[in-house]
């Protein structure tokens, strides 16, 4: 072994010059350090206004603060007292219970399902009423969410449309929004949020290559059958994208109820957001209502771990 | 197309289909009517039905300057301030994460990516007690600041995804001529990708105008608060008696963000329709 190479070869051994494998030659620290520098005002906004009030709500659940009074200025730290009341307190499972179905049906049934229903359909559909649909079905979503809730508001109140419709084919009025709080609020939120997945599904429909299908269909597969084992499998990937981003988003729903029946009546529509707000900011609890915000972040937190998991952007980034 | 064999049988489908599609838009398009038709009726109650004479007096009457001019002002100084703001810092944030290849881009990117998810609605109960320590409760800048961090991690990866696709050839041309890394941006990159940039601040915009329960929180003067929180406090004292003027005034605030949206989806954006639909 006289003639030692100059460099070490990349197939042979562990590359040694190389510290990172994607970046060219090492890079100084100094200058790595410099060219951070541009991260910073968004770094700092994050710290500050993200990440502070998630260590903010943690620590929060433990004190005693309220609204008003000596415990507003001085709270006071009480160990797991919140978290103990939250448990013993029938208002919470309740919450839980209702966020749970409001998440189901209302994202993972009604939104999901619905929109991809109207991708499928608008995919064959002539022109003038693939437009037609999106319009109508897109302008629900682009409202502000106060505007969008009161429109629902009316719909479903005790004079509202759905009540002139019923009306029409000799039905009694019924107080919709007093009697089924949660299936008013729950189609409120499918009629707002269905775009999104329409409009989700529609790209991936479009990038489903046409060959395939039509290959299905050579081989005598009808139409049920070719949803099922050819378009469905072919967009598994932006399903479940879908899925968790509206999981999301619903999870965070608070104007739309809050204007319909501002939780009520008796609890019988608070999701866990309102329930938070009305301990809160309703009985000026702040403490009780940071560890119900607290519960909360954790469960986002778990479907965002998810979410991440299912895009798995290290691919691209 | 191609399959002439099952023609028959397609356009009767075709035709199912577009029955059921246009039953599905008539159920969505009937809370939207109820605005329009309201606003333009001056009997207007709760159910859609077609006014007895069309009239703009609800407009005429909630177009003051107290009642919507000023609310109106404040929500296009809260959404714009946040849209700089969040701008401004996505793409200082993005050119080095398009950049170079850093330990710290992975790591940064999926920890904002994190953040997309958690539930601003949770951190409302938290950011008030915490806005309340800082003396920060009723400040307008503050509450900017606050909305610009929350739709942050959404503008920087559609930031960082519109630079990748401004080649890096171009700026290692005025390397060459001398220009620091900010200059490059400044003069090279960022006028590359003004669509992108009016893309991601016209969605952060939409956003902001939209937002209610943040300012509903954080801002407690009347003069200060954000059309979508006066819309909610005129509901709350004439709502069920002057829902023609509801309806009107809630068309006069969304109409600035539909506007928005179809420039954005018809011009500038065109398939960037999805690509940053986060709604807060």
């Amino acid at each position: 072994m006289t003639t030692t190479p100059a460099r070490p070869l990349r197939e042979d051994g562990p590359p040694t010059v190389r510290p990172a494998p994607s970046s060219g030659r090492p890079v100084p620290r100094g200058r790595a350090a410099r060219r951070a520098i541009p991260l910073a005002p968004a770094v700092v906004l994050l710290l500050l206004f993200m990440l502070g009030p998630v260590l903010w709500s943690i620590w929060g659940s433990f004190t005693n603060a309220s609204l008003s009074g000596r415990a507003a200025s001085e709270p006071r730290f009480v160990g797991l007292d919140n978290y103990v009341a939250l448990l013993s307190d029938p208002d919470f499972p309740n919450a839980v219970w209702l966020t749970v179905v409001f998440l189901i049906v209302s994202a993972v049934i009604g939104q999901n399902f619905l929109g991809l229903g109207l991708a499928l359909l608008t995919a064959t559909a002539p022109k003038i009423v693939r437009s037609i649909v999106a319009t109508t079905v897109v302008t629900a979503w682009v409202l502000p969410e106060i505007v969008a809730a009161f429109a629902c508001y009316a719909f479903f109140s005790s004079d509202g449309t759905l009540n002139t419709l019923t009306a029409s084919v000799g039905l009694e009025p019924v107080e919709w929004l007093f009697a089924y709080p949660l299936a008013s609020v729950i189609l409120a939120n499918i009629w707002r949020g269905t775009a999104f997945s329409m409009m989700i599904y529609e790209a991936a429909l479009n990038d489903v290559a046409p060959e395939i299908t039509e290959a299905a269909v050579i081989d005598g597969a009808g139409g049920w059958k070719r949803l099922i084992f050819v378009t469905i499998p072919m967009i598994r990937n932006s399903i479940s994208t879908n899925l968790m981003l509206i999981t999301l988003q619903t999870l965070s729903v608070f104007t739309l109820i809050f204007v319909m029946t501002s939780g009520g009546p008796n609890q019988r529509s608070s999701t866990l957001p309102l329930f938070a707000y009305a301990e809160a900011f309703g009985l000026g609890k702040i403490g009780y209502g940071t560890a119900i915000a607290t519960v909360m972040l954790l469960i986002g937190a778990v479907f965002s771990f998810l979410y991440i998991r299912v895009l798995k952007p290290g691919d691209t980034a | 197309m191609s399959i002439s064999v099952a023609s028959p049988r397609r356009t009767v489908s075709r035709g199912v289909a577009s029955a059921v599609l246009l039953a599905v838009a008539a159920l969505f398009l009937l809370p939207l009517a109820w605005l329009v038709l309201a606003s333009l009726d001056t009997g207007a109650s709760a159910s859609l039905a077609m006014p007895e004479q069309f009239s703009l007096a609800n407009f005429t009457a909630v177009l003051t300057p107290g009642q919507t001019l000023w609310p109106l002002w404040n929500s296009f100084l809260l959404s714009a301030g946040c849209a700089v703001i969040t701008v401004l810092a996505a793409v200082l944030a993005a050119y080095p994460l398009s950049r170079y290849q850093a330990r710290y881009n992975k790591p940064f990117l999926y920890g904002v990516l994190f953040g997309t998810g958690l539930p601003i609605t949770a951190m409302m109960v938290p950011v008030y007690s915490m806005f309340v320590r800082l003396g920060q409760l009723d400040s307008v800048p503050a509450v900017a600041l606050f909305m610009a961090a929350t739709s942050l991690p959404m503008a920087i990866w559609m930031t960082k995804n519109f630079m990748d696709s401004v080649p890096v050839s171009l700026e290692e041309a005025a390397w060459i001529d001398g220009a620091s890394a900010m200059k490059a941006l400044r003069t090279v990159v960022v006028p590359l990708m003004r669509p992108g940039l009016a893309v991601v601040f016209i969605f952060v915009f939409i956003q902001a105008w939209g937002n209610f329960f943040i300012p509903f929180i954080l801002l407690l003067s009347s003069h200060k608060q954000p059309a979508a929180v006066t819309v909610f406090n005129f509901f709350g004292q004439y709502g069920s008696v002057a829902y023609g003027q509801l309806a009107a005034f809630s068309l006069l605030y969304s109409l600035p963000v539909i506007v928005l949206y179809v420039l954005v989806t018809k011009g500038i954006g065109g398939s960037f329709a999805t690509a940053g639909a986060i709604k807060g």
